[in-house]
C-alpha cells in the first residue's frame, strides 16, 4: 500500500524550504573558502601539525591525560548504572497498585536529564565543582543517567511476567520481585547496551575537557591556545587511538556476552 | 524418588569463588578509577563551593523572559537549526558520493563472483576515509576550523559536514546493500551506468531507510550545534556559553528550556515523517 | 481485623472458604464470557483435595481467584476466616506469605540457577536484607537441597534452568512449594509436562510432603485415573460451574462422562475434550 502523495511532498518541500533559508541566513560564504589563496592558508595550517610532538616527556603526559579520559568515562558509565537503578525502583509497579505520579516524574527527570547534552552539563557543573575531570565524570553520569533511566523502565516493563506474577502471589516485597524475578531476564540486554554505551562516553569524555573538565580535551584545548600545533595533533592522535581501543574492548565483551548466553 | 533429608556432602556453592574474584577486582579497580577523576563528591558539600552552587541554582528561577533577550534566544535558536541544516546538507554532498563509491552493491566485478582486487581496494579506501572523517569528533575539526574561517556558523557547518558525512557515508553503503541487489545487478549486467542502476535498481527500495536516518541524523545535528556553539560556532550554545560565563542563571534557564523544547519538537517532527512513510 | 499473632498453637493448614464466587472475562456486552459461575467451596485446614475438568473448564482460573491473584465480580474469598479483599495491603501480604500458587508454565527465569529459583520461593520468610544478601551466597542451601531430592533432581542444585527438560522444569516449580513457608498450596497441573510414570511418583510424594506439614493442598488436574487414586475428595468443573464435591469413592462414571460432554447449548465456553480418564483405562499425561 504505497501512502498517500501528498503529505510526501509537502514534507518534501517544506525540507528544501528549510534548507533554503538556511543557507541564506546565515551567508556561509563558503565559495571564498575554495579561493586559491584560503585554499594555500589552509594548506599551511595544516602543515603545522606535522610533525606531531612524540617526545618521550609529551607522550607520558599524553599517557596520563589519556587514563583520566578514560577513568572519566568508566566511572561516569558506572555512576549513571547506579542512579538509574535507584530512579527505576520506585517507578516498578507494584501488583494492581497504581502509583501514577512516580513514575511519571521519574520519565520527565529522564528525559530532561538525556536532553542536554553532556557539554552543557559540563559547563554548568564546573560552577559547582571546579575545573578538572570531576565536573567531566558528573557531567557524564547525569546525561547518561537520563539515558539509562529511560532504557531500564522500558525493559522492566517488557520483561516477561510470569516470575514476578508468581513471586507477588506469595507476597513478597516490589523490590526483592526485582532482584529475584525480572533482572534475572533483562540482565543480559542491559549488560550490552551499558557497554555500547561506553563507546559514546568515551568519545565525549575526550571533549569534555574543552570547557575545562579535564582529560585530553582539556589538553588540546591548551596547546591550541598556546599555538603548540605538533603537540595538538599529538593530543588528537591520542584521543583517535583512545575511541579506537574503547571500540574494540566494548565490541569484544559484548561477543563473549552473546557468546555465554548459551 | 529419594527421600527428603537425605545426608550428603557439606554444601558449597561453586559459583562462590568465581564472584568473590570479580567482586574483588572490581573493587581494586574503583579506587585507582576515583583518584584518576579527582573524584571527590563531598568537595561539593564544602561550604565555599555549596554556597556558590546554591546561588548559581537560586539564580535559574525566575527564568529571563526580558522581550529583547527572548528575541535573541529565538535567533540563537534559529540559528542553530539553520546550522544544523547547511551541516547536514554539506554531509549529503559528502556521503553521496562515497557510499555510491564504497558499496558493494553497485560493483560490477563482483557479479558473479568475488570482487577484483583494484575495486575491492578502492572501496576499502573510500571506507578508511569515512572513518577517518568521523572518528575524529566534531567538536576536534570545529577547534580546528574556527581558526581556519574565524568564529561563527561557517566552522560548525563545516564541522558537522565533514563528521556526519563519514557517518552518513557509512551507513548509506550499509542500507544500499542490505536493499535486494537483483534489479540493480540487472541493471548493471545488461551494461547500464552505476548511476543509472543506483537510481533505478537501489534508490526506490532503500528510500525510507535512507531518509528516515538522514532524518535522524538532522536531529542528532541540532544537538551537536548547540555543542560546538561553546568553541564559537554560533547559534544557542554560544549564546549559553556567554550566559554561562556571566553565571546568569535565568538567562541559562530560558534556553536550556528552549533548547529541550526544540529538541522534542525535532523528536515530533520526525516520528510525523516516519509515520507518513508508512 | 487483621493479624492473629503468629503462635503455634494454630493448626499449620489454612483454611480456604470461597462463596458465591463469579468471574467474567473482560470483554463488554454479547462478547462478555462466564469463566465461573456460583462457584462455593469450602476447604479445613489440612484437606486435599483434587479438582477435576475438561480444558477450558475454569480450573485455572479458581485456583488464581484462590490465591487472591484475580478479583472476582462477585462473591467472596476467606483465607483463615478472614475475608481476603475487604483486608488492606499489610493484611492482604501477612495472607499472601501463607500461600503458594505454582501455574501450569513453571515460573523460572531462564538464566537463573536452579537453587536461586527455588530460594526465591523462600523469600517471604526471609528477612529484606538476608534476601539482598542471598542473591551473593545462597541460603538455606539444605532445605533446598532437600526439596529437590523430593523430586529426584538434588543433582541439578547448581544447573542454570534452561539446561533442564520440560518434565525437570516443572519439577523445580514444584519443589518451590516444599521451601516456602506457606500453608496452602495451590498447584495448576502439576503433572503438564511429565510422564506417566514420573506423574504418579511426582504426586505421591506432593500429597505425602503435605500431609507430613499439615499443608492444604488443593490440585487441579484434568487425567481423572491419577485423581481417584491419590484424593479423598474430588471437585468436579464444567463450564465455569462446580458439577460435584463429594468424596472420591462416591463419584459415578455419569458423572465422569458428563464432566467432559460437550455443553449442549452455545454460551460458557467448555471445550471439549475426550475424556482422558474416564474409571478404566488410565488417563495419563504427556510424556
Amino acid at each position: 500500500m504505497t501512502p498517500p502523495r501528498w503529505p510526501l511532498r509537502m514534507a518534501g518541500i517544506g525540507a528544501l524550504m528549510l534548507v533554503a533559508a538556511s543557507f541564506w541566513t546565515l551567508d556561509l560564504k563558503l565559495g571564498d573558502l575554495l579561493a586559491p589563496s584560503s585554499l594555500a592558508a589552509m594548506g599551511r595550517f595544516a602543515a603545522e601539525f606535522f610533525p606531531p610532538d612524540l617526545s618521550p616527556a609529551f607522550v607520558a603526559r599524553l599517557s596520563r591525560g589519556a587514563i583520566e579520559t578514560l577513568a572519566m568515562s568508566v566511572l561516569g558509565t558506572l555512576l549513571a548504572v547506579a542512579l538509574a537503578s535507584l530512579l527505576c525502583l520506585p517507578a516498578a509497579r507494584g501488583a494492581g497498585g497504581d502509583r501514577a505520579a512516580g513514575p511519571i516524574a521519574v520519565r520527565l527527570l529522564c528525559n530532561l536529564l538525556r536532553s542536554i547534552p553532556e557539554l552543557v552539563w559540563a559547563s554548568l557543573l564546573l560552577v559547582a565543582a571546579g575545573l578538572g575531570p570531576m565536573s567531566g565524570t558528573l557531567a557524564l553520569a547525569l546525561h547518561t543517567t537520563g539515558v539509562f533511566g529511560r532504557l531500564f523502565a522500558e525493559a522492566i516493563e517488557n520483561a516477561p511476567p510470569g516470575p514476578a506474577q508468581a513471586l507477588r502471589v506469595q507476597g513478597t516485597r516490589e523490590s526483592l520481585v526485582l532482584l529475584y524475578a525480572t533482572l534475572p531476564q533483562v540482565a543480559p540486554q542491559l549488560l550490552s547496551y551499558i557497554l555500547y554505551r561506553w563507546e559514546n562516553n568515551i568519545r565525549a569524555a575526550a571533549i569534555l575537557g574543552v570547557v575545562g573538565a579535564g582529560g585530553l580535551g582539556q589538553m588540546l584545548a591548551f596547546h591550541l591556545g598556546l599555538f603548540q600545533m605538533g603537540r595538538a595533533a599529538g593530543v588528537i592522535g591520542a584521543m583517535v587511538v583512545l575511541v579506537y581501543g574503547v571500540d574494540l574492548a566494548s565490541y569484544a565483551a559484548r561477543r563473549t556476552l552473546v557468546r555465554s548466553r548459551d | 524418588m529419594t527421600p527428603p533429608g537425605v545426608p550428603g556432602a557439606p554444601l558449597r556453592d561453586p559459583a562462590w569463588p568465581r564472584r568473590c574474584a570479580v567482586l574483588a577486582v572490581a573493587a581494586v579497580l574503583l579506587w585507582p578509577l576515583c583518584v584518576a577523576t579527582e573524584f571527590a563528591p563531598w568537595r561539593l558539600l564544602e561550604p565555599r563551593s555549596l554556597a556558590a552552587s546554591l546561588r548559581f541554582l537560586a539564580s535559574f528561577l525566575p527564568p529571563a523572559l526580558a522581550p529583547d533577550f527572548l528575541a535573541r534566544v529565538a535567533l540563537g535558536a534559529w540559528r542553530t537549526i539553520a546550522i544544523a541544516t547547511c551541516g547536514t546538507v554539506l554531509a549529503l554532498a559528502l556521503a553521496i558520493p562515497l557510499a555510491l563509491g564504497a558499496t558493494a552493491a553497485l560493483s560490477i566485478s563482483s557479479i558473479g563472483g568475488r570482487m577484483a582486487v583494484v575495486p575491492a581496494a578502492v572501496r576499502q579506501c573510500l571506507r578508511a576515509a569515512m572513518v577517518a572523517l568521523r572518528t575524529i569528533p566534531e567538536l576536534v575539526w570545529a577547534l580546528l576550523l574556527v581558526r581556519v574561517v574565524g568564529l561563527g556558523p561557517t566552522a560548525g557547518v563545516l564541522a558537522i559536514g565533514l563528521t556526519y558525512g563519514g557517518m552518513l557515508g557509512k551507513v548509506y553503503a550499509e542500507i544500499l546493500e542490505s536493499v535486494d541487489p537483483q534489479p540493480a545487478r540487472a541493471l548493471l549486467m545488461n551494461g547500464s551506468g552505476r548511476l543509472h542502476a543506483f537510481l533505478h535498481g537501489l534508490l526506490p527500495e532503500a528510500t525510507p531507510e535512507l531518509t528516515s536516518y538522514t532524518v535522524y541524523r538532522w536531529e542528532c545535528a541540532i544537538r551537536s550545534s548547540v555543542v560546538l556553539g561553546f568553541v564559537g560556532a554560533g547559534g544557542l550554545g554560544q549564546e549559553m556559553d556567554n550566559s554561562v560565563r556571566m553565571l546568569a542563571g535565568d538567562e541559562i534557564a530560558t534556553m536550556l528550556l528552549v533548547f529541550v523544547a526544540l529538541v522534542a519538537g525535532a523528536d515530533l517532527l520526525s516520528a510525523w515523517l516516519r509515520r507518513l512513510q508508512q | 481485623m487483621s493479624g492473629h499473632p503468629e503462635t503455634a498453637a494454630r493448626l499449620p493448614g489454612l483454611a480456604l472458604e470461597l462463596a458465591g464466587i463469579e468471574l467474567a472475562s473482560a470483554a463488554r456486552g454479547s462478547q462478555r464470557r462466564e469463566i465461573l459461575h456460583a462457584i462455593d467451596l469450602d476447604v479445613a485446614p489440612g484437606e486435599q483435595l483434587a479438582i477435576v475438568g475438561a480444558s477450558g473448564a475454569g480450573k485455572t482460573s479458581l485456583l488464581h481467584v484462590a490465591a487472591g491473584a484475580l478479583r472476582t465480580d462477585g462473591g467472596t474469598l476467606r483465607l483463615d476466616g478472614e475475608v481476603f479483599w475487604r483486608l488492606d495491603v499489610h493484611g492482604r501480604r501477612r495472607l499472601r506469605r501463607a500461600l503458594f500458587l505454582a501455574p501450569q508454565l513453571p515460573p523460572l527465569p531462564p538464566r537463573q540457577r536452579v537453587v536461586t529459583a527455588v530460594l526465591a520461593a523462600c523469600l517471604p520468610a526471609l528477612g529484606f536484607w538476608r534476601s539482598v544478601a542471598a542473591l551473593f551466597y545462597p541460603t538455606q542451601l539444605p532445605a533446598v537441597r532437600a526439596a529437590l531430592a523430593v523430586f529426584g533432581l538434588e543433582g541439578r542444585l547448581f544447573d542454570r534452568v534452561d539446561r533442564l527438560s520440560g518434565g525437570e522444569r516443572q519439577r523445580v516449580g514444584l519443589a518451590r512449594a516444599l521451601v516456602s513457608p506457606a500453608r496452602l498450596w495451590l498447584l495448576d497441573e502439576p503433572l503438564a509436562a511429565l510422564d506417566p510414570v514420573h506423574a504418579d511418583q511426582v504426586l505421591e510424594g506432593l500429597c505425602a510432603q503435605a500431609r507430613s506439614r499439615g499443608v492444604t493442598l488443593l490440585v487441579s488436574l484434568h487425567q481423572a485415573e491419577l485423581a481417584r487414586r491419590h484424593f479423598t475428595r474430588l471437585v468436579g468443573l464444567r463450564a465455569g460451574r462446580v458439577v460435584f464435591d463429594q468424596p472420591t469413592a462416591t463419584v459415578a462414571p455419569e458423572q465422569w462422562r458428563a464432566l467432559y460432554e460437550t455443553p449442549a447449548s452455545s454460551g460458557p465456553a467448555g471445550v471439549p475434550d475426550t475424556p482422558p480418564g474416564l474409571p478404566g483405562p488410565a488417563g495419563g499425561g504427556r510424556a
